[in-house]
């Protein structure tokens, strides 16, 4: 099995080398405006936040799979996980804030120990709209996690999983040899206890992220792509598809630049960049909280190190009044989030 | 000045050709986006069209365009080679049908 850049001693492993290589070339040769200067051209530097409403929470990079474009990094040689205090100091925030949405991630969250015991905790805090991001195999990785759909829809838990494409050769390119037949399976499973289905409220989304140095095309169009084919083949069923753009970080920067991508990529980015996407750019609405309770304006930032510019920088001390008095901190990969429609961990934003 | 006569990098300057003439060069842009947005035929369609045009023209910065177009629309690499071959197949057809017209021009010239 591949190994995480981490694991494998990579350069980019070091987010300071990624932040070194988003900020030089192009964009220091001045070639390319640099995302601040661009968002000053409508007014929109430096970028506030709105309304808190979602929260994200990173359960450790742990993972069953080795995802080319991870921009997590995450992998089975991972060992950062949320140990059961922090989940405690979420609990209280979870408790606290009127966000109306809770979105666990990894890595594979369920493969933290404590998962089931926080989606129990977490579900009793009646948050609207309560996510867990499941990257489908993990159901199919052994007899332990078989149950996983049974309780997720116990807990009312709306499952968004990743599907890059509805062909074998595509999705297994992506995500590793067999990723496809298993997320099939897994897929079918959901449905079969209600998961998808039409007028289901046990809610199935699913996440697409292009497979490679391009972005995503509109996301109706793929959606309907996705349903038709999944249902012909698989009689699959899902509610909605999320296009997601892969931000130049982590590994996918290291295939950007080992595949001479990187300053076309950033090129298409720029070319795509749409003003109107940067008002709703999910940072904006957004706390990521880290698997070791560090807090960040988005997932992105988070891979990069890039902490709250906050006096409270930790859920020891959250602090949702100061939180919401910061500047949202952002760079180069920001370009990501606002190349045509947007993206954002909830698909399009524009 | 490039040692080439095609780069790459080029294709994103192919808005810069307005600059020369602005009033025709805006009409082919006006045109040129009307054409593909989604009508009779879905977009996806109307991109492979453009892939197998593009090699059929032999335009090189259309077969990158019209080849990362696809990709984005989802279309995979068996679909765009077989685009390609129907418009393999229609240009070896229009060479191979003209030789109707060679044919009819010996017999007519031969005793
Ligand atoms: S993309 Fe998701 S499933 Fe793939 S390695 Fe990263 S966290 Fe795991
Ligand atoms: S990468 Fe993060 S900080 Fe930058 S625009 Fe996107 S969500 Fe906001």
């Amino acid at each position: 099995m591949k190994k995480s850049l981490k694991a494998r001693n990579n350069d980019i492993a070091n987010t300071s080398k990624q932040l070194e290589i988003l900020s030089n070339g192009i964009f220091a040769n001045g070639e390319l405006p640099t995302f601040a200067e661009k968002i000053k051209e409508t007014n929109q530097f430096p970028l506030r936040p709105k309304k808190l409403e979602i929260l994200q929470i990173n359960l450790g990079y742990m993972c069953n799979q080795v995802c080319e474009h991870c921009h997590v990094d995450a992998g089975p040689d991972r060992k950062e996980i949320m140990t059961k205090e922090t989940m405690q100091q979420c609990l209280n925030i979870i408790k606290k804030t009127a966000a109306h949405t809770l979105d666990l991630t990894g890595g594979a969250p369920e493969m933290n120990p404590n998962f089931r015991w926080f989606v129990e905790e977490a579900a009793k805090a009646g948050i609207k709209d309560f996510i867990v991001r499941s990257n489908l195999t993990i159901i199919r990785a052994n007899k332990k996690y078989y149950d996983l759909p049974a309780f997720f829809k116990k807990h009312n838990v709306h499952v968004v999983s990743s599907m890059p494409h509805w062909t074998r050769g595509k999705t297994d390119k992506q995500r590793g040899d067999g990723v496809f037949d298993k997320s099939i399976k897994a897929l079918q499973e959901l449905n079969a206890v209600g998961y998808g289905m039409p007028n289901s409220n046990l809610k199935l989304d699913l996440v697409y992220n292009p497979s490679g140095a391009f972005l995503p095309g509109d996301q109706k169009a793929l959606e309907n792509d996705f349903k038709k084919a999944l249902l012909a083949d698989f009689s699959i069923n899902f509610h909605q598809l999320f296009a997601i753009t892969n931000l130049p970080i982590s590994r996918f920067l290291d295939y950007l630049i080992a595949s001479d991508n990187y300053e076309d990529y950033m090129h298409s980015l720029l070319d795509a960049y749409n003003p109107a996407a940067v008002a709703n750019v999910m940072c904006t609405n957004t706390i990521s909280i880290s698997w070791d309770g560090w807090l960040y304006d988005c997932d992105f930032n988070q891979m990069l190190n890039l902490k709250v510019a906050s006096k409270v920088k930790h859920v020891a001390d959250y602090n949702e009044e100061l939180l919401q008095n910061r500047n949202i901190i952002i760079n180069q990969h920001c370009y990501g989030c606002t190349a045509g429609a947007g993206s954002s961990c909830q698909g399009v934003v524009a | 000045m490039s040692k080439n006569y095609y780069d790459a990098a080029d294709l994103r300057k192919f808005g810069k050709i307005t600059e020369w003439s602005e009033e025709l060069g805006s009409k082919f842009f006006d045109y040129y986006g009307k054409v593909f947005e989604e009508g009779a035929l879905t977009a996806r369609e109307k991109s492979l069209i453009a892939l197998a045009v593009a090699h059929t023209e032999q335009c090189p910065y259309c077969i990158d365009a019209y080849t990362k177009d696809g990709l984005q629309r989802g279309v995979t690499k068996e679909e765009m080679m077989e685009a390609i071959h129907v418009g393999a197949a229609i240009k070896s057809g229009a060479t191979l049908v003209h030789g109707v017209q060679m044919m009819n021009k010996v017999n007519k010239l031969e005793m």
